[in-house]
């Protein structure tokens, strides 16, 4: 868990998410922050609600694809904000809950809206230093 | 790129001859210096498109072109259906029918001048826009069908704008083949309060004075002088487009290996034009415009208002209304036979050249007007469609300057503040939600749009008119 962390990387017109931790669900939830933080800084969001995600899928890379993408509709279809993510996977399962808040213009100051994540450097894979890492690049 | 792998065909036309699985040769257009600049996954796009079902003569890559999901942005491939041709939900992209539309306003810079801070505000005060921003329109099920189905059209008829407009916009504003049905109710949920609105990232309403005329009697055809002023929306078909484009990629990845299509990138993602699931997308994707072209009509209103109020002797009449990221039904010559050929434009701007049919009057004799958009501190052009451009690029010319610089080394390299004081010294006002969305878009962070048209024009793909430059910017 001390080791779980998010960070980002460039792609040409967008840029890539990739999360890392003991394990796939732990890599999951670091990536789904590296989602939120290209928008905005996941400490200034609230958990004010708390919402679920499922998702099924063949692998884990679709499965990944499949979960970012439940976020990015549901921050969109909501007009809301994830500051924190659970996550679980069962086999071809996911279940999630994601807490978060409407975004607020003033104090959240988003920079950018995510259309969709893409499966351009798509990986979900244990890394060579140990633990699992998540990773892809989203359209913004 | 590496120019050893392509073969030189003239100044500014570049030649990959098919290896391995490609069917088709690529082609590359640009200087030395674009094409070198390129980044190496163009190449492999380029190479990786050709080797789609029924692509017919050529994989083609614009001079901005850049790297993008399986196909390069800034890519151009036909697809002939007699032939087992596929459409690529990844090959049109996430923002389904993003595009541009610039308007006259019948102002000059000297007239703006006195009341540019005023209008910019306005602007700002009545354009939705960036993260979280939503529009004053709020449409029921049998609406949404409607807009889907009607377009711009459908838009003017709910009294946003006139008929006169839609002359001006591709498909007279409204997309044949149109498939609401085909249009899941997330993709519906995510538009709900999204109409009217214009989005964020590198999407933009900006007031522009015509600084230089490179051809005179098309500017003149096309309304252009200089110091005129022009007001151009850049936004394209929002949260329904962004879900359908996710998930019709997601169902044609899955479906590929089923209709026997060997994917090189799983961003290829495609199906059979002739396909349930390739029908299924084509009817969608074609409702995705209608709502893309209903949303620049809306703007456009919404902007004529904001212009009543500050600048009332101000009339904002169409040059013209295009779409990057497209596939459309076109009717093109291949091997001396005319065929119905499926184009995929993925950034890319259709380019019709003087005498095609498409044309509205007023411009069959010209061409048409091709707006390239620049980023929020340099320049934007106006160019027109070349005769040449058909048998070039199946008629299809740039977009923009392209990214130089990803998002993340221009937030460690611009402040938001520093980016928006630097070019209100300039006499560039900027208007934006975000001063992070404004740093991760500053004009150093685009390529220069003066080489990439200059090599457009060279290619022949399109003829320069026009340089604009900004006065005011909305940023998304």
């Amino acid at each position: 868990m001390s080791d779980a962390r998010y960070e980002h990387f460039p792609h040409g017109a967008d840029i890539g998410v990739r999360g890392l931790g003991a394990s796939p669900a732990e890599a999951f939830e670091q990536a789904a922050l590296a989602l939120t933080a290209v928008i905005t800084d996941p400490e200034n969001v609230a958990a004010e609600d708390a919402l679920e995600i499922h998702c099924e899928a063949p692998d884990l890379e679709l499965l990944f694809v499949d979960f970012l993408n439940a976020v990015v509709y549901e921050m969109s279809a909501r007009g809301m904000l994830f500051g924190r993510y659970r996550v679980r996977i069962d086999g071809g399962r996911l279940d999630a809950v994601a807490h978060g808040e409407r975004v607020d213009v003033a104090r959240h100051s988003p920079a950018v809206e995510v259309k969709g994540a893409t499966f351009t450097c798509l990986r979900v894979a244990e890394s060579p230093e140990g633990g699992w890492l998540a990773q892809c690049v989203v359209d913004v | 790129m590496d120019l050893h792998q392509l073969e030189r065909e003239s100044e500014h036309c570049w030649r990959i001859d098919p290896f391995g699985e490609m069917r088709v040769p690529g082609i590359v257009y640009g200087d030395e210096a674009l094409v070198r600049e390129m980044d190496d996954k163009v190449y492999e796009q380029v190479c990786n498109v050709a080797t789609l079902p029924g692509i017919v003569r050529a994989s083609c890559a614009l001079p901005d072109a850049h790297w993008g999901y399986g196909f390069p942005i800034g890519g151009v491939a036909a697809f002939d259906p007699e032939i087992g041709g596929v459409v690529s939900a990844g090959g049109v992209g996430f923002d389904i029918s993003c595009g541009v539309r610039t308007l006259h306003t019948g102002l000059t810079l000297d007239e703006l001048e006195p009341k540019k801070k005023a209008l910019a505000d306005q602007l700002f005060r009545d354009i939705p826009a960036g993260v979280g921003s939503t529009g004053r329109i709020r449409l029921d099920d049998d609406e949404m069908d409607a807009m889907l189905e009607g377009g711009a059209q459908w838009a003017v008829d709910q009294g946003y704008g006139e008929p006169a407009d839609l002359e001006r916009v591709e498909e007279r504003g409204r997309m044949a083949g149109a498939a609401p049905q085909h249009v899941s109710e997330r993709a519906r949920a995510r538009q709900r309060d999204q109409m009217g609105t214009l989005g964020s990232g590198n999407h933009y309403l900006e007031i522009q004075h015509v600084a230089e005329i490179f051809d005179d009697d098309i500017a003149s055809a096309f309304g252009l002088a200089e110091g005129a002023i022009l007001a151009t929306i850049h936004c394209g078909s929002r949260g329904l487009g962004h879900q359908i484009g996710t998930e019709y990629l997601r169902e044609m990845t899955s479906a590929a290996a089923a209709f026997g299509i060997r994917l090189p990138d799983r961003e290829l993602a495609c199906a059979p034009i002739r396909s349930p699931i390739g029908e299924a997308y084509l009817g969608a994707m074609a409702a995705a415009t209608n709502c893309a072209l209903a949303n620049r009509q809306i703007v456009t209103h919404l902007t004529r208002q904001a212009f009543a109020r500050v600048l009332p002797s101000a009339k904002l009449t169409m040059l013209y209304d295009v779409s990057h990221n497209t596939c459309k039904p076109e009717r093109h010559r291949v091997d001396s036979e005319e065929k119905l050929l499926y184009v995929h434009r993925k950034g890319a701007t259709r380019a019709l050249g003087p005498g095609h049919p498409n044309l509205p009057p007023g411009l069959s004799d010209v061409g048409q007007p091709v707006l390239v958009g620049g980023s929020m501190g340099t320049a934007s052009y106006v160019l027109c469609g070349t005769v040449e451009a058909e048998h070039l690029s199946f008629s299809s010319s740039c977009h923009g300057a392209g990214r130089a610089l990803s998002r993340h080394q221009a937030k460690r390299t611009w402040r938001g503040r520093q980016v928006v004081d630097d070019l209100a010294e300039r006499g560039i006002l900027v208007r934006s939600p975000s001063m992070q969305g404004v740093a991760e878009e500053a004009p150093g962070a685009y390529k220069d749009i003066h080489a990439v048209v200059e090599a457009a024009h060279r290619a022949g793909l399109s003829r320069k008119v026009a340089w604009l430059e900004p006065v005011v910017c909305i940023k998304g």
